[in-house]
């Protein structure tokens, strides 16, 4: 596999903002503000961090797997696996409309290359995790699987079930993210339902915690995740708390949950589309 | 009437703890998972045999949900453990969006469905199940009779690929099917054939029909009883043409008579076949504390009360033609 210089990345990342933004505009609905914040997450992991077997196969044998449990952020799941390959580039235009593969929250059941599990009910990704983790270590398969949780989601209660199951089982070929943009649907984190001393509840439930403070940052991003990566099988699961800005790369979404979920309108879409330069062709709409 | 008989009771959750080590024996990718209820599942021969293919989940049924349908990503054929209450309506949305809307080979092993529970009471006994599990699309629904074909129900669910829900129960009652049955999801089986009414049983309730059967000979009544061990998908060749020979209805089982086998019968006939149809069910009511054969009386959910339920629908039939 080609690994990325940082430009490269930069410029994928530009791309994907840019798809974000207009898949979003294109069906009036969606999610872009944590779309946004995750973008140069999923563009490292996938150009850079996760080893990807070239044909699309839903066990992942041999191969690093993702799953997204915050399903709402589609739009930048769904750009960073098409402009990765997995499908065709101009299918991000058909993203929330009829008949399309690309629904509003990922699910497998349209067949849509590179999606294994179905997620937008909040909570149930990590769980799913641990066991494609635990299949692995079943089929002595040394790759690792990743999951991306948004930091709102771990109000859900299964999440802290699955966190008591991994460290009692020693699930050490799984590397959770978190989201931590501070901000849900209606308002600050903290206004919401505080999520109180965060790296210290899940020392307590017994994984090793990395944090990382650059989240928008693609040098940070590589360094945390590599960090991460070292931290595997070492008979601890690992979590790492991305520091994030929702809304990021748009100024006028960023630092406000107002962007959740909602669309910009034409003139927003120009403006949005102005701070982020096309560099790998845009999709034809 | 076809004579049946008995040498032996077992409870039909063994059943499901002897197809599991005979499922896995079968396919190395058979694992199994619970939740904190070993024995009740009947698990340990499984865990004994296999003990790196068992997951202890503990109290977490959510999160077991969810492993389990991580585990078919990597090719495992996952057998969830745990009530049947647990098992669906506690952990409903993870059932449908990680397991049926993803499409995964989950099998949903639900012990101590219905009343026959007994003792522990209504918050345990869940009637709501086969309905719940029958909505979802993709989802395969088996309620098996015996201790022997739960046991052979168990080794088909493992073969068959998509996720099925397995329900059986707690008390000992009479085995009186093959040992060494095929079992077909998806195909009814005659236990009697019979002219006057067409009386379709599931889990529990085909014993009590088989005894209703006997009783309604001795009133010179030939009933046709046929077993329903899968509710999804529904036999509706095997209904349709014993409907079409007896020309009414008595359905028989374990659960709510809202979602259950009745309701699944009454849409198929309502649009094919009208019918005169009675139900033998809970009637929209939950549970109570009491010995399991205490409860199926008080709620009438045995042979007599099927008798009363033929001789109901006989009358209709009666009237209508």
């Amino acid at each position: 596999m080609i690994k990325n210089s940082v430009h490269n990345l930069e410029a994928i990342v530009a791309q994907v903002r840019r798809d974000i933004i207009r898949m979003v505009h294109g069906c009036q609905s969606g999610h872009p503000g944590g779309s946004l914040g995750c973008t140069e997450l999923l563009v490292c992991l996938y150009f850079e961090l996760m080893q990807r077997n070239e044909q699309f196969d839903l066990n992942g044998s041999g191969e690093d797997l993702f799953f997204l449990s915050n399903g709402h952020i589609s739009p930048v799941f769904y750009s960073v696996l098409a402009r990765a390959g997995y499908f065709p580039i101009d299918e991000l235009a058909t993203f929330r409309k009829l008949n399309s593969r690309l629904q509003g929250h990922p699910t497998p059941n349209e067949g849509l290359p590179g999606i294994r599990i179905a997620s937008g009910s909040l909570g149930q990704g990590l769980s799913v995790s641990i066991g494609a983790a635990q299949a692995k270590k079943l089929n002595n398969d040394n790759r690792l699987v990743y999951v991306l949780m948004g930091d709102g989601e771990l109000q859900e209660g299964q999440i802290w079930e699955a966190a008591m199951y991994a460290a009692h089982n020693r699930i050490d070929n799984l590397i959770a993210i978190v989201d931590y943009n501070g901000a849900q649907i209606d308002g600050a984190t903290n206004d919401v339902l505080s999520l109180g001393d965060l790296p210290g509840k899940w020392i307590a439930f017994g994984w090793k915690v990395i944090e990382v403070r650059r989240g928008n940052d693609i040098s940070s991003v590589i360094a945390g995740l590599r960090k991460a990566q070292d931290a595997t099988k070492k008979r601890f699961p690992v979590m790492v708390l991305l520091h994030t800005e929702m809304g990021n790369g748009v100024d006028f979404m960023m630092g406000s949950h107002k962007w959740h979920g909602v669309a910009p309108n034409d003139a927003q879409l120009a403006l949005a589309l102005n701070q982020n330069t096309e560099t790998l062709g845009d999709y034809i709409a | 009437m076809k004579k049946y008989t008995y040498t032996e009771s077992k409870d039909t959750r063994s059943g499901f703890g002897a197809g599991l080590v005979e499922a896995a024996k079968q396919d190395e990718n058979v694992v199994a998972l619970c939740a904190d209820l070993i024995g009740s599942l009947k698990m340990n021969d499984f865990i004994n045999a296999y003990p790196e293919r068992f997951f202890q989940i503990g109290i977490a049924e959510a999160n077991m949900m969810g492993i389990a349908a991580g585990l078919t990503i990597g090719g495992k054929i996952p057998f969830t453990g745990t009530f049947a209450n647990f098992s669906t309506g506690r952990v409903y949305d993870q059932i449908r969006q990680s397991i049926a809307y993803s499409d995964k080979n989950v099998k949903i092993a639900a012990s101590h469905a219905g009343l026959t529970l007994g003792e522990d009471g209504a918050t345990h006994q869940i009637l709501e199940d086969i309905g719940l599990m029958k909505m979802l699309p993709g989802m395969t629904v088996i309620n098996p009779c015996d201790y022997n074909q739960t046991k052979a129900a168990t080794v088909a669910a493992a073969r068959h690929k998509g996720p099925v829900y397995l329900r059986f129960g707690r008390p000992v009652v009479p085995v009186f099917t093959d040992e060494n049955q095929e079992f077909e999801i998806g195909k009814a089986i005659m236990i009697n054939p019979g002219t006057a009414v067409t009386i379709l049983a599931t889990g529990h309730l085909v014993w009590e029909a088989i005894l209703a059967g006997e009783e309604l000979e001795k009133l010179g009544i030939d009933a046709e009883i046929i077993n329903i061990h899968t509710i999804k998908p529904l036999d509706n060749e095997a209904i349709l043409v014993s409907v079409a020979k007896t020309g009414c209805v008595v359905t028989a089982e374990e659960h709510n008579r809202i979602g259950g086998l009745g309701d699944s019968v009454a849409q198929l006939l309502s649009v094919q076949m009208p019918a005169p149809q009675e139900y033998i069910a809970v009637d929209d009511s939950f549970g109570e504390s009491g010995r399991p054969q205490e409860l199926m009386d008080k709620y009438g959910l045995n042979a007599d009360a099927i008798v009363a339920a033929v001789l109901r629908v006989l009358k209709r039939k009666l009237i209508n033609s």
